[in-house]
């Protein structure tokens, strides 16, 4: 649904993405993750067709952005980084406007545009002028513009930014709606959206893509060893010798003792076996009370972190 | 079509912002005043030929209100959606910069000719008193369409380049201003440069029009002062594509 080759952009001397490639298929919610400046917006607006990449292309269902500009950006919804809408218009008067824009008519336009306002939530303020809206009802107006026209791919630019707890959950939420509805990708500076809504993730900094996999895959392929945590009501001393005599431990952190003579440690294991049965059993022969047994999965966070300052490697400059 | 989608949104804006109450009344204020004190210095001093006589002096006075109000309609056109970043959303669009051009082209063009139209008043209420000759009388309002058409098409062309809509107006009144002094500053350039500078003169190829004399070599010339300017706009706009949009607020 939307396929990106070589994309590279360049603003004067300065290059915002480099050779930036990946695909969607239809139906996926991909979210773009990296920090401030990483060149998110850049690739998106390039595949919302504000402006064209200098070199490379990108097809949205089947258009290319910059050649058949206009039919590719009949088929995308695009919600911008910064939310600037019309003040002076109420929501329904823009959203009609909007839909005008898009080429939506007759009796499509009026059902598109309720269903925007209910996929929203902003029925009840379809009145107010947007000028009066605060915030989140400004950002959901920009996602309510962006699904006017049904449109089958939906770039969608930090769209929880700047939100308040509960009303990113509601945001994300509505994304999870959308998916089977049509292809989205999203861009975010936050791990737990990804993890909380997409499908694959895609991590890029300083203008290059660095991994692109599911959430769940990227935690696999990128912890190096398993983790483990254990509660026991057992001695520190005691408790580690034990573990330690068994095989596939690779390290014990320093334990620690809780009240009540409760020791909790954190144990690496090799990351090929899984060794939950085995410390299980030998804690339970030891006649210690076994209180927990965890698998750590490595957050998202960890592993963005370890990508994210892994020395780059060296990009060859492209001159002209 | 879609360019008619821009257009009424455009012209909504001018009335719900009220800037469009305030430059009408000042333009109906202005050239009324003018129309009102000229029409008394001929009826107190004479002078019968009215395309020499009222009709120069009230069209050249026009021509003033039309140059201090055009610049003010058409400052905001580009300039307040690229500071307000609504321009960005507005590339999303399947619209081509054409249509978006043209869209707001014409808004600030409608607007103008219903500023002009009551202007039309005075004159219609002296004709009931005084039946004059109608063709100079509409040479001029032509002229005026044509010269208010320029100002407009080098308004917009300004507000594409800024989003700070006094450095929008203030760059249009520059280039207008440039317009009429190779006008009046005939005596200090060189004699060719004077020839060739009159040519390229909004004012002096209005005062024909004002005068009650249509030439199509004038008219020729605002249509490509016109569409020159609208080019450019063009031209602006596409440097989007390699000098990106802007991401502050
Ligand atoms: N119009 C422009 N002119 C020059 N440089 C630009 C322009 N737009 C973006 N850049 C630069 O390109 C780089 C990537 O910007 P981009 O907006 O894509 O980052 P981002 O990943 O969206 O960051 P953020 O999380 O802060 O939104 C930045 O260094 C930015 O300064
Ligand atoms: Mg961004």
């Amino acid at each position: 649904m939307i396929r990106a080759e070589h994309l590279t952009k360049r603003f004067g001397t300065f290059t915002a993405i480099s050779d930036v490639s990946f695909e969607v298929q239809a139906g996926e919610i991909v979210g773009f993750l990296g920090p401030n400046g990483a060149g998110k917006s850049t690739t998106m607006r390039i595949l919302g067709g504000v402006f064209p990449p200098t070199s490379g292309s990108a097809q949205v269902a089947g258009f290319d952005v910059a050649r058949q500009s206009l039919q590719a950006r009949q088929v995308v919804g695009y919600f911008p980084e910064r939310v600037a809408l019309y003040l002076d218009m109420t929501v329904r008067e823009y959203l009609d406007y909007v839909a005008d824009m898009k080429g939506v008519a007759g009796k499509q336009k009026g059902h598109d545009i309720d269903r925007a306002l209910d996929s929203c939530v902003i029925g009840h303020v379809a009145h107010r002028l947007i000028g009066t809206l605060s915030k989140g009802f400004r950002q959901r107006v920009g996602i309510a513009q962006a699904l006017v026209g049904r449109p089958r791919v939906l770039i969608l630019d930090e769209p929880t930014a700047g939100l308040d707890p509960e009303q990113v959950a509601e945001v994300r939420k509505l994304i999870r709606q959308l998916r089977g509805e049509g292809t989205v990708i999203l861009s975010t500076h936050i791990l737990s959206e990804v993890e909380a809504t997409c499908d694959r993730v895609i991590i890029i900094n300083r203008g290059q893509i660095l991994a692109v996999d599911t959430p769940s895959n990227l935690n696999q392929r990128l912890r190096k060893k398993s983790r483990i945590q254990l509660e026991v009501r057992a001695p520190v001393e005691a408790l580690q010798s034990c573990l330690q005599s068994l095989p596939g431990i690779l390290a014990i952190e320093p334990g620690y003792a809780t009240s009540d003579g409760v020791t909790s440690l954190t144990v690496s294991t090799d990351p090929d076996r899984d060794l939950r049965a085995e410390i299980a059993t030998a804690i339970i022969d030891a006649r210690w009370d076994l209180l927990e047994l965890r698998a750590v999965t490595l957050s998202l966070e960890d592993i963005f972190l370890t990508l994210v300052h892994r020395p780059p490697t060296p990009i060859p400059s492209v001159q002209h | 079509m879609k360019f008619l989608v821009v257009c009424r949104r455009e012209l909504r804006s001018y009335f719900s912002s009220y800037i469009a109450y305030v430059l009408l009344a000042v333009f109906l204020l202005l050239t009324g005043g003018f129309f009102y004190s000229w029409l008394r210095y001929f009826i107190l001093f004479g002078g019968f030929v009215l395309p020499s006589g009222l009709w120069q002096q009230v069209y050249l006075d026009m021509r003033y209100c039309a140059m201090i109000v055009l610049p003010l309609l058409t400052m905001r056109l580009f300039s307040e959606e690229k500071k307000l970043g609504t321009i960005e959303l507005l590339w999303t669009y399947p619209v081509s910069d054409i249509e978006v051009l043209a869209g707001k082209f014409l808004a600030a063009w409608l607007f103008y000719l219903l500023m002009l139209l009551p202007t039309a008043v005075g004159p219609f209420i002296f004709y009931h008193f005084y039946p004059f000759a109608l063709a100079p009388f509409l040479s001029g309002y032509l002229g005026m369409v044509l010269l208010g058409t320029a100002f407009i098409a080098c308004g917009i062309f300004v507000s594409c380049l800024t989003e700070n809509q006094v450095v929008s107006a203030m760059g249009t009144y520059a280039i207008l201003i440039f317009f009429w002094y190779v006008t009046w500053n005939e005596a200090v350039a060189g004699i060719d440069v004077v020839h060739i500078l009159l040519k390229l003169s909004l004012f002096d190829r209005f005062l024909n029009f004002a005068r009650g004399v249509i030439d199509t070599q004038d008219i020729a010339f605002f249509v490509l002062f016109i569409f020159f300017f609208l080019f450019l706009s063009l031209q602006s706009l596409g440097a989007r594509k390699w000098r990106g949009v802007s991401t502050g607020i």
